[in-house]
């Protein structure tokens, strides 16, 4: 039993366990027929290309494109610091664009086809209308998010000058506080976190 | 990316001890990462070994300048929110390139206690508890990576060394693979394990709600989708009449609940991501079968989404029968699902009990730190710092989900709550008279012409040897019921109406039915996939089932089923046949 553990890589209980696994999927094939599976006329209409397709997609292109964005907005954050735009970061800022742009992404992910007029034809036919409204209602959506982000920031950097002045001695001036730079700064430490 | 700061900067390992210490302990973690029997020997795991390690910590500290202190200098919003993938810098991969940099990024830019707390955490080499106690069995594994790399300049070494599979696997094993750029602080056991447990309270509802729809379709009369699948169905009962509500409120549970799990799906899988562009790909048979079950598991979970929200909003661009491919995606998922679940349950329970769910609620932004590294290899070997805390993102999952419910939650309540579903087909409104209710398939959709509906219509009953044909005003002179009767549809709408009929029990007398096993609903549309459905005894004698005439004090418009639609209680919407032409009764 060691010696099949140390060449398999794991107790005897895992290989039994995924056994049963591939024996279930196994007889779903087996009960469905393997041709329920594929479409031999239209291949991307097969469920087993949508099946793998789906994680495919998930893994190799969803996932890389939130991930670069991310990495856009953060090191395009940094890039403006210095740049006199950025004087009053002190609160950063990146939860409030994340937050409405994965607000976007995620109504877009789940409603497009309303959105894009994907499936016009038995929209209509299922209900008697037509999808022209999903794209308008979705844009006013999202500029609701951007607007309540942007609002929601405004106010964090407002009470954030606020705290700060009234933590200052009251000579000083009216300069906001230059952007704090550790994150084990006292300043940031006084402003509740923001996510 | 290819140059992101932390590409790739392996560990230089002059001598091979570190390399090979580091393997070590990597693969014979993996080796109990199921059965989380190492985590003991992972704290513990301590001497000789971990010698190497200081080394390395002091190769960080002391490191030369690089290009990663000029690029992280003033960072203060480097670390990685939603993780990132880079192509690998292959010149940074030799095994042995002595002269690689090694600073790494973490290294220069987290906060001193960030730094700190890391060292600490730095995974030690763990004994594999099956073979700690045998030195014959220990050995061979622990001299592969010295010898393999000494190998490696000895073609015929090589192949002496490939005459056996483990020693390939050790081959593979034991390379120095080059760490991956995953670097947000916060991903790691405990919150994946937060995020699986939501999935794993959840997931089951939408699993069995979905399969007793199948139930509810009628497979006793062939009527189920799809027909014919073996054992693979839940235990097989007459759907239920009582109460009316039920088939609303499964597939209302069922669509909704699917939808609301969105997000954290979606964070689950962010959560594990670096698992599925580790290096080596697999690390043995068991990690090679286990990759093999959980594209099952993924691939399930993202192809009963897919189908799911396409078929709700009339997608049908997938080209397959809905009906089929959910089906069989879900038992595929199933599979998966409950196999990794038996499978890391216990890493699961562990995880969560590593820390408590109020300490991580008190802990902000500045004060969150990576997790200590694990067998799991879920935490990033150089974390940067954080741009979320743990609360924040647990929170966005969170909101994220409670956003999805308000814009789908309307299509099942009505009422008020119907236009906050304002993406959705069935959160937009007819009007305000009495039959602007939601329709489901439009009259010209299913293709009747005038002859069809106009005065001539009479309604056909056949019970045994009786037939009996009955025009509209003469079942409108027999006796009417109304009732409160829901609409509920299996793409997880639903619409409360008044309607007012004749009561089918009625109808089943007026043809001298007795004893009736069964009846056959017909409609005279000409397009449709429900163009006839039997529906049980219990069903057709129900009191509030109705051959409905007229809904909230008006007739029926054509769109509604005029002249006579069936309503019943707890059945799915596609049952309650619109345009009846005949009522075939069967008696036992």
């Amino acid at each position: 039993m060691r010696r099949f553990a140390r060449f398999y890589g794991a107790h005897p209980l895992h290989l039994l366990t995924m056994m049963c696994c591939f024996a279930l999927w196994l007889s779903v094939i087996v009960v469905a027929g393997p041709q329920t599976f594929i479409n031999t006329h239209v291949w991307w209409q097969s469920i087993a290309v949508w099946f793998i397709g789906a994680a495919v997609l998930h893994d190799m292109l969803l996932f890389p494109l939130y991930a670069l964005a991310d990495l856009s907005l953060r090191t395009g954050l940094r890039a403006m610091r210095g740049l006199p735009i950025s004087r009053r970061t002190a609160v950063p800022i990146v939860n409030y664009v994340r937050l409405p742009v994965l607000g976007t992404g995620l109504t877009f992910l789940m409603f497009f086809p309303g959105i894009i007029k994907q499936g016009a034809f038995f929209y209509h036919n299922a209900t008697g209308m037509t999808q022209d409204p999903f794209l308008h209602r979705w844009l006013l959506l999202v500029a609701a998010m951007f607007g309540t982000s942007a609002l929601a920031y405004a106010l964090r950097l407002a009470l954030h000058a606020r705290r700060t002045r009234t933590h200052l001695a009251p000579r000083t001036t009216h300069q906001p506080q230059p952007p704090v730079s550790t994150s084990a700064s006292p300043t940031a430490s006084i402003v509740p976190d923001s996510e | 990316m290819t140059d992101a700061p932390d590409a790739a900067a392996p560990r230089p390992a002059p001598e091979s001890a570190p390399g090979e210490e580091q393997s070590v302990g990597q693969r014979s973690s993996h080796d109990k990462d199921l059965f989380g029997r190492d985590s003991a020997s992972v704290a513990e795991g301590d001497g000789p070994e971990s010698a190497p390690r200081a080394g390395d910590a002091v190769l960080e500290e002391d490191g030369s300048p690089s290009r990663s202190d000029v690029v992280d200098a003033d960072s203060h919003t480097v670390a990685a929110g939603a993780g990132e993938v880079s192509v690998e810098n292959p010149a940074a991969q030799q095994p042995d390139a002595g002269e690689s940099d090694p600073a790494s990024v973490a290294g220069d830019t987290a906060a001193p206690e960030d730094d700190a707390a890391r060292r600490r955490d730095d995974p030690k080499p763990a004994v594999p508890p099956l073979t700690d106690d045998s030195d014959t069995v220990a050995e061979p594994s622990r001299a592969a990576p010295s010898a393999s790399r000494s190998a490696a300049r000895h073609p015929l070494e090589v192949r002496e060394r490939l005459l056996t599979l483990g020693s390939a696997i050790s081959l593979l094993r034991d390379y120095q693979w080059p760490q991956l750029p995953f670097r947000s602080p916060i991903r790691g056991p405990w919150l994946t394990s937060v995020f699986g447990a939501v999935l794993l309270a959840s997931l089951p509802i939408v699993i069995i709600t979905g399969l007793l729809s199948w139930i509810a379709y009628g497979p006793r009369f062939g009527q189920a989708m799809p027909g014919h699948v073996g054992w693979l169905h839940l235990p097989v009962f007459d759907w239920p009449t009582r109460p009316s509500w039920l088939y609303r409120l499964t597939q209302g549970v069922h669509v909704g609940l699917g939808l609301i799990l969105i997000p954290w799906v979606l964070a689950k899988l962010w959560s594990v991501i670096p698992k599925f562009f580790q290096l080596p790909p697999v690390r043995s048979p068991a990690q090679a079968v286990e990759r093999i079950s959980l594209l099952t598991l993924v691939g399930g979970i993202l192809f009963e989404i897919a189908t799911g929200v396409l078929n709700i909003q009339y997608d049908y661009i997938f080209g397959f029968s809905f009906y089929t491919a959910h089906y069989w995606g879900a038992w595929v998922f199933i599979s998966g699902f409950v196999v990794h679940v038996a499978v890391k349950l216990p890493t699961m329970l562990r995880s969560l009990r590593s820390r408590s769910f109020r300490s991580v609620l008190g802990t902000n932004r500045a004060h969150t730190v990576a997790e200590a590294r694990d067998e799991t290899g879920l935490v990033a070997a150089h974390p940067g710092p954080a741009t979320i805390s743990r609360r924040g993102a647990i929170g966005l999952v969170a909101g994220g989900s409670l956003f999805a419910a308000i814009l789908t939650i309307g299509e099942t309540t009505g009422g008020f709550l119907r236009r906050t579903a304002i993406l959705l087909p069935r959160g937009r409104s007819y009007g305000n008279g009495p039959t602007d209710f939601q329709i489901n398939r439009t009259a010209a959709a299913a293709g009747l012409t005038p002859d069809q509906y106009s005065d001539g219509w009479q309604l056909k009953l056949t019970g045994g040897a009786n037939r009996l044909s009955l025009s509209r005003p003469q079942l409108l002179a027999m006796e009417q019921h109304t009732v409160d009767l829901p609409i509920a549809c299996v793409e997880g709408w639903s619409t409360v109406q008044t309607w007012t009929g004749v009561r089918l029990r009625d109808l089943a007398a007026a043809v001298g039915v007795q004893h009736m096993e069964s009846a056959r609903v017909k409609s005279f549309e000409r397009f449709g996939a429900f163009t006839s459905v039997q529906f049980t005894a219990d069903q057709m004698l129900h009191p509030d089932s109705l051959l409905a005439l007229r809904v909230n004090g008006v007739d029926l418009t054509l769109d509604h089923g005029f002249p006579a639609r069936i309503m019943m209680p707890a059945i799915p919407g596609v049952h309650t046949t619109k345009w009846v032409e005949t009522i075939k009764f069967r008696e036992s």
